[in-house]
């Protein structure tokens, strides 16, 4: 059977608010796609319409070939799903958790032990502790065992990583990788850019509707402007004199730098290196000091920027 | 099956492990009881009483003994005058006095003076008609009052017996109530609160995208709430056997058969409510404010059903408890057998089977 996701210009408003706006998208057999968005631009929306608790507006889905709406009860024995939000009983041991959901899938935590070994072994020491007194990264890690024990043909993660700490997030990504090699098609959601990395590919989402789909080369070498990183020892005055530039194209703050692409019409007579010497000179009649200006290849995050 | 099973004991789980809750669910029925039993009580026990005695002979000494024999009454002290007595009712040391004329066992018309403190003014009238049967029982001992014929021409005495309550105690009239109100509380508030609060901590997202039917997570939810308010009504039997001394006289099998049955009602109620709310706190106030008022102002526990405007009286007919109630009444009280409670089982039956199909059809198995 072919576990992919199939959506077809699905939309879903809540009273005034659209949430999703005739949105199209396949996700292929086996493949970890990545759905990449700031808060509210309908993920969750689109994740609850593929795992049947939301019925959309128009449009239609399927999830293993099987319509969301009709066959919602065989849908239902066939995914997995981990919502947003830490949604494990707080008051049940590790252990409990996991041998309640592997009953309610009618499977046991014993048969589908190979499956979630790798990742249950980081929480075994902790089999007896209440799952509310777990941390971030501990209860993420339950979660996704709770969510994958009946052997899910797909695999719905609804921003795992929100909240957990850079080290957790990285193995919570690595495990994903190594679920990915059973075959199973795993749908995640993320608000980190730098997580996109990650995926096989990655659609950019925003006010419910998809910018752009691809691998995430692919949208990385989408991105043609030319980029630097800008850093001056003050950065904020520095953002408004370098969106004041003439040749600027958009400049946006990317932590510790800002990032500046040039607009493509001031490339056609100059070179890079005239209009890095243009600018610094500009910079420096506006009085910044430790300037450092570097190319830079563009990220995830860039491409998201430029896209609207 | 198993599902289900699993499901059963994660509930028991939540209850056994939030160790406050589950001493309220224990401890309230006993709570209440005592607090209806010994505190809230319009009974009468040693009301303090003044005596002016303006005869002090045999007759009026016997009376005043017998008085206090009785465990309604207690001598605060004895009055030297009228405005003695007065005093003592402004302040509040007496509740009731009596009165005896000089040369009252010589006088063969003597009268009594029964002056009671009508500040509460059921009480006054309650203390009032005991001191005066008292008084009475004594002199009719004491051959003071003929009993005359018809024949005669003479009076009538009119001999009161009280049925089923002799001792006019008010627990045969709370212990039904109290069951009523804490079947309420425990199966349609913890009910509701249990399955709202998977709504508000995600994981009801998580169950409904399983295989579980909402049947099930419906069924697995109400069953330990039923077991503990069982547990509830065992308590409260017996501790109202033991101790407040109110006797079952009709079927204990049938009593609890119709615990049971009012006790589905107020889960099919709870459910109804978790069908409507969406988070834990809305939830506790729509049973508490639907549910536990009516019960205790409409079900005739506190105010009786028949002095209220005809609106009201209407409306309690739609509180499950009433009926409930009056069924208990009489099967535990008169001793009434099924078939003198089939209208009150009847509508009970009809309540939940109608509550639940309307709750399982609001179930959502979507979010929306």
């Amino acid at each position: 059977m072919e576990n992919g996701i199939n959506i077809e210009g699905v939309s879903k408003g809540y009273g005034k608010v659209q949430a999703l706006r005739g949105l199209s998208l396949t996700v292929r057999p086996g493949e970890l796609f990545g759905l990449i968005g700031p808060d509210g631009a309908g993920k969750t929306t689109l994740f609850r319409i593929l795992t049947t608790l939301l019925l959309a507006d128009q449009g239609r889905a399927t999830v293993c070939g099987r319509d969301v709406v009709q066959e919602m009860m065989r849908i239902r024995q066939l995914v997995g799903y981990m919502p947003g939000r830490f949604s494990l009983y707080p008051d049940l041991s590790v252990e409990e958790n996991l041998r309640f959901f592997a009953t309610v899938f009618q499977t046991t935590v014993e048969e589908n032990m190979d499956l979630i070994r790798d990742i249950y072994v980081q929480i075994e020491s902790f089999r007896k502790r209440r799952a509310g007194k777990l941390s971030g990264g501990m209860k993420q890690k339950l979660a996704l065992c709770c969510a994958m024990i009946h052997r899910p043909e797909v695999l719905f993660l609804d921003e795992p990583t929100t909240g957990v700490d850079p080290v957790s997030r990285v193995e919570f990504w690595d495990m994903l990788d190594q679920l990915k090699t059973q075959g199973i098609t795993i749908l995640v959601s993320t608000p980190y850019m730098d997580e996109a990395s990650r995926c096989d590919r990655i659609a950019l989402m925003r006010d419910g509707q998809l910018l752009s789909v691809g691998t995430p080369s692919a949208i990385r070498s989408s991105y043609t402007h030319s980029l630097w990183a800008v850093r001056s020892a003050a950065m904020y005055p520095l953002l408004k004199d370098l969106r004041a530039f003439p040749a600027t194209f958009s400049c946006f703050a990317f932590g510790d730098t800002h990032h500046l692409a040039f607009r493509e019409e001031a490339l056609k007579n100059k070179t890079e290196d005239q209009l890095k010497e243009e600018l610094t000179a500009y910079l420096v009649e506006k009085k910044h000091t430790d300037l450092l200006l570097t190319k830079i290849e563009p990220g995830i995050e860039d491409c998201f920027m430029s896209l609207r | 099956m198993k599902q289900f099973i699993s499901f059963i004991q994660k509930e028991f789980y939540h209850i056994f492990r939030d160790g406050r809750t589950l001493f309220i669910l224990l401890a309230m029925p006993i709570v209440l009881l005592i607090l209806f039993g010994y505190a809230i009580t319009t009974e009468i026990k040693m009301a303090p009483v003044t005596i002016l005695d303006y005869s002090r002979d045999a007759v009026t000494r016997s009376i005043a003994d017998r008085l206090m024999a009785s465990e309604y009454f207690e001598l605060y002290r004895y009055s030297e005058n009228q405005d003695d007595v007065q005093a003592l009712f402004r302040q509040g040391k007496a509740k009731l006095a009596i009165v005896f004329p000089p040369h009252f066992a010589d006088d063969r018309d003597s009268r009594v003076q029964i002056l009671a403190d009508a500040t509460d003014p059921n009480e006054a009238t309650q203390l009032a008609s005991y001191a005066a049967a008292i008084i009475q029982a004594e002199l009719w001992e004491e051959q003071r009052i003929e009993m005359t014929t018809l024949a005669d021409g003479g009076r009538v005495t009119p001999v009161t017996h009280l049925l089923y309550n002799p001792q006019m105690k008010g627990a045969y009239n709370f212990v039904p109530g109290v069951m009523g109100l804490i079947l309420i509380l425990i199966c349609a508030l913890m009910t509701s609160v249990g399955i709202v609060r998977e709504k508000e901590m995600g994981t009801m997202e998580v169950l409904l995208v399983s295989p579980l039917k909402p049947l099930s997570i419906i069924v697995a939810k109400a069953i330990p709430y039923l077991l503990v308010s069982m547990v509830n009504v065992a308590t409260i039997l017996m501790l109202s056997y033991f101790l407040l001394e109110v006797p079952i006289v009709g079927s204990l099998t049938l009593l609890i058969g119709i615990s049971i049955l009012y006790a589905l009602v107020a889960l099919s109620l709870g459910l109804f409510i978790s069908t409507v709310t969406q988070t834990q706190q809305a939830a506790m106030l729509i049973s508490a404010l639907v549910l536990m008022l009516p019960v205790i102002l409409l079900s005739g526990m506190v105010f009786p059903v028949e002095n209220m405007p005809r609106l009201l009286q209407w409306f309690s007919h739609i509180v499950p408890a009433k009926w409930y109630i009056i069924a208990v009444k009489d099967v535990m009280i008169k001793g009434v057998p099924l078939s003198g409670v089939l209208k009150e089982v009847g509508i009970l039956l009809f309540m939940a089977f109608f509550i639940l199909v309307l709750s399982v059809k609001r179930f959502k198995t979507r979010l929306e």
